[in-house]
């Protein structure tokens, strides 16, 4: 069947595969890497939290020395599996990468097809347990970003103390964002009579949520490039912008 | 303009050239041909605003209602190419079977409202209705049916799959907070709500701006997650369903309206 779409409908799925291709590809390279995931003070959140003894910067050292692969493997399954079973990116690789379908009225590439009704992408529907871990590992990113503000105990701010304030804020925003926490708090109730804080969370989360689709595109694209500038920092090829007090 | 000419599976797309004037929309133009140059062509229209869900046709290969879209969105001399619905048989030109809705529609169990309160009457409150007051809009133009590929790519999957205009129905009556049908396990199982792979097609081509996705499907798919697959959710109900029952309600059943 040939489409009678005109426009440019292949551009959003390019864009999507250059995009998220390119995020894949350098954090496969940077969490395999085992280096310069650290430049005192920040931790790239890659890296974050290190839960290996021979982490640079251990935060939870239940690891033991033992573990002399990258920290950055044992944690990278959780904002992994938020990412993947997230609402927003399966609209966008299911049409991006599996081009199912690539665009609006623009036909499948596969004959078949049987949606998540199968494993593995049953698996989709336990969401909001990544969702949870995810959240957890927050308060590990929470840290690091106040940890970023002292400089050998003195308050200061450096451009890797600016990104890791905004790289928590966005993946803050992007959890909070989410379809399911939006459920979690209240969206499960069919009446918010006599239910008024989960209301209130509710229609909070339901604002949020109406643009989930920016906070995961610039959590996105802010965790590759805060990791980037620690890594250029740590390298020696950047030097940090920073006021100390 | 190029327009689909035909009867069931046999046709072409035939040029019309025809002055338009400023303000017309592609419907216009659809019966300014029907009047000047082919008197058999076939199309289903009526309000000419928008509201009755009528019009609708492929644009460009856009899924669009013809009332709404204004020749002024193309460049002068463009070819504008109009073609019917293809998720659905076609009877004549531009014209549809769309009966797959109808016959869908029928197999959604009615709303059951709850007992009245003891001053025999029922109460909804402003935030409840505000949340299914967005579903209410839809206009049953089918066209996020067409778009959808699950039925419009996969024939085979339409006995088992109800489409985004049946889950918008469903999550008005799920989230209703006067009724007492559970529809969940006919969600999943009859309804097909799995296949949906949220790709939101469906919202970007719904002319009432309902977020189809978010607000009707997303919903209904945790809602379903907590009544299926959600291992904690499971066993709290276990739990519940071994402690002690629950206290019979105070209000005596009151004899239920005619109709919903």
């Amino acid at each position: 069947m040939v489409p009678e779409r005109r426009d440019l409908w292949w551009l959003e799925p390019l864009v999507i595969v250059v995009v998220l291709g390119t995020f894949v590809l350098y954090s496969v390279y940077a969490g395999l890497a085992n280096a310069n995931y650290f430049y005192e003070p920040y931790l790239s959140p890659l890296y974050s939290p290190c839960i290996t003894a021979n982490c640079v910067h251990p935060h939870l050292p239940i690891v033991g020395s033992y573990w002399n692969l990258s920290p950055a493997i044992l944690i990278v399954a959780f904002p992994l599996a938020f990412r993947v079973t997230c609402y927003y990116y399966r609209r966008s690789y299911y049409r991006a990468f599996f081009w199912a379908p690539p665009a609006c009225a623009i036909p499948d590439a596969r004959k078949s097809y049987a949606g998540e009704t199968r494993f593995p992408f049953l698996i989709q529907n336990l969401h909001r347990y990544a969702l949870i871990f995810a959240t957890l590992l927050l308060a590990f990113l929470w840290w690091d970003t106040f940890l970023a503000f002292n400089f050998n105990g003195r308050f200061g701010i450096g451009l890797g103390s600016l990104l890791l304030l905004t790289n928590v804020v966005l993946l803050s925003g992007y959890s909070a964002s989410c379809h399911s926490l939006r459920y979690l708090v209240g969206g499960y109730l069919d009446s918010f009579h006599r239910a008024s804080l989960r209301y209130r969370l509710w229609s909070w989360a339901n604002w949020l949520n109406a643009r989930h689709a920016r906070w995961a595109w610039a959590s996105l694209v802010v965790v590759g490039l805060t990791d980037l500038y620690i890594r250029l920092l740590s390298m020696g090829v950047l030097t940090d912008l920073r006021i100390v007090f | 303009m190029k327009i689909w000419r035909g009867e069931g599976s046999a046709g072409e797309h035939v040029e019309y050239v025809v002055p338009i004037d400023a303000g017309m929309v592609v419907l216009d133009v659809v019966h300014r041909i029907q009047a000047t140059h082919a008197p058999d062509l076939a199309v289903r229209w009526n309000c000419k605003a928008g509201k009755c869900g009528s019009c609708s046709a492929e644009v460009n290969g856009a899924p669009k209602l013809m009332c709404m879209t204004r020749m002024s969105e193309f460049a002068t001399g463009e070819a504008i190419t109009v073609s019917p619905v293809r998720t659905f048989p076609l009877i004549k030109d531009l014209v549809t079977d769309v009966s797959f809705n109808y016959e869908k529609a029928k197999t959604i169990p009615p709303f059951k409202p709850k007992p009245k309160d003891p001053d025999g009457k029922r109460r909804m409150y402003q935030e409840d209705v505000d949340r299914v007051q967005e579903f209410h809009k839809c206009i049953e133009c089918f066209l996020c049916q067409d778009v959808c590929h699950v039925i419009r790519d996969h024939e085979e999957n339409k006995p088992s799959f109800s489409g985004p205009r049946f889950f918008v129905r469903l999550a008005a009556l799920e989230m209703h907070p006067l009724d007492t049908n559970d529809r969940l396990d006919l969600i999943r199982a009859k309804h097909g709500l799995g296949f949906c792979n949220i790709t939101k097609c469906c919202t970007e081509v719904c002319p009432e701006d309902i977020h189809i996705t978010d607000n009707a499907i997303i919903p209904l798919k945790e809602r379903v997650v907590t009544a299926q697959y959600d291992p904690i959710a499971w066993a709290l109900r276990r739990i519940r369903r071994t402690g002690p029952a629950l206290p019979a309600p105070s209000v005596p059943p009151s004899k239920e309206p005619p109709s919903a």
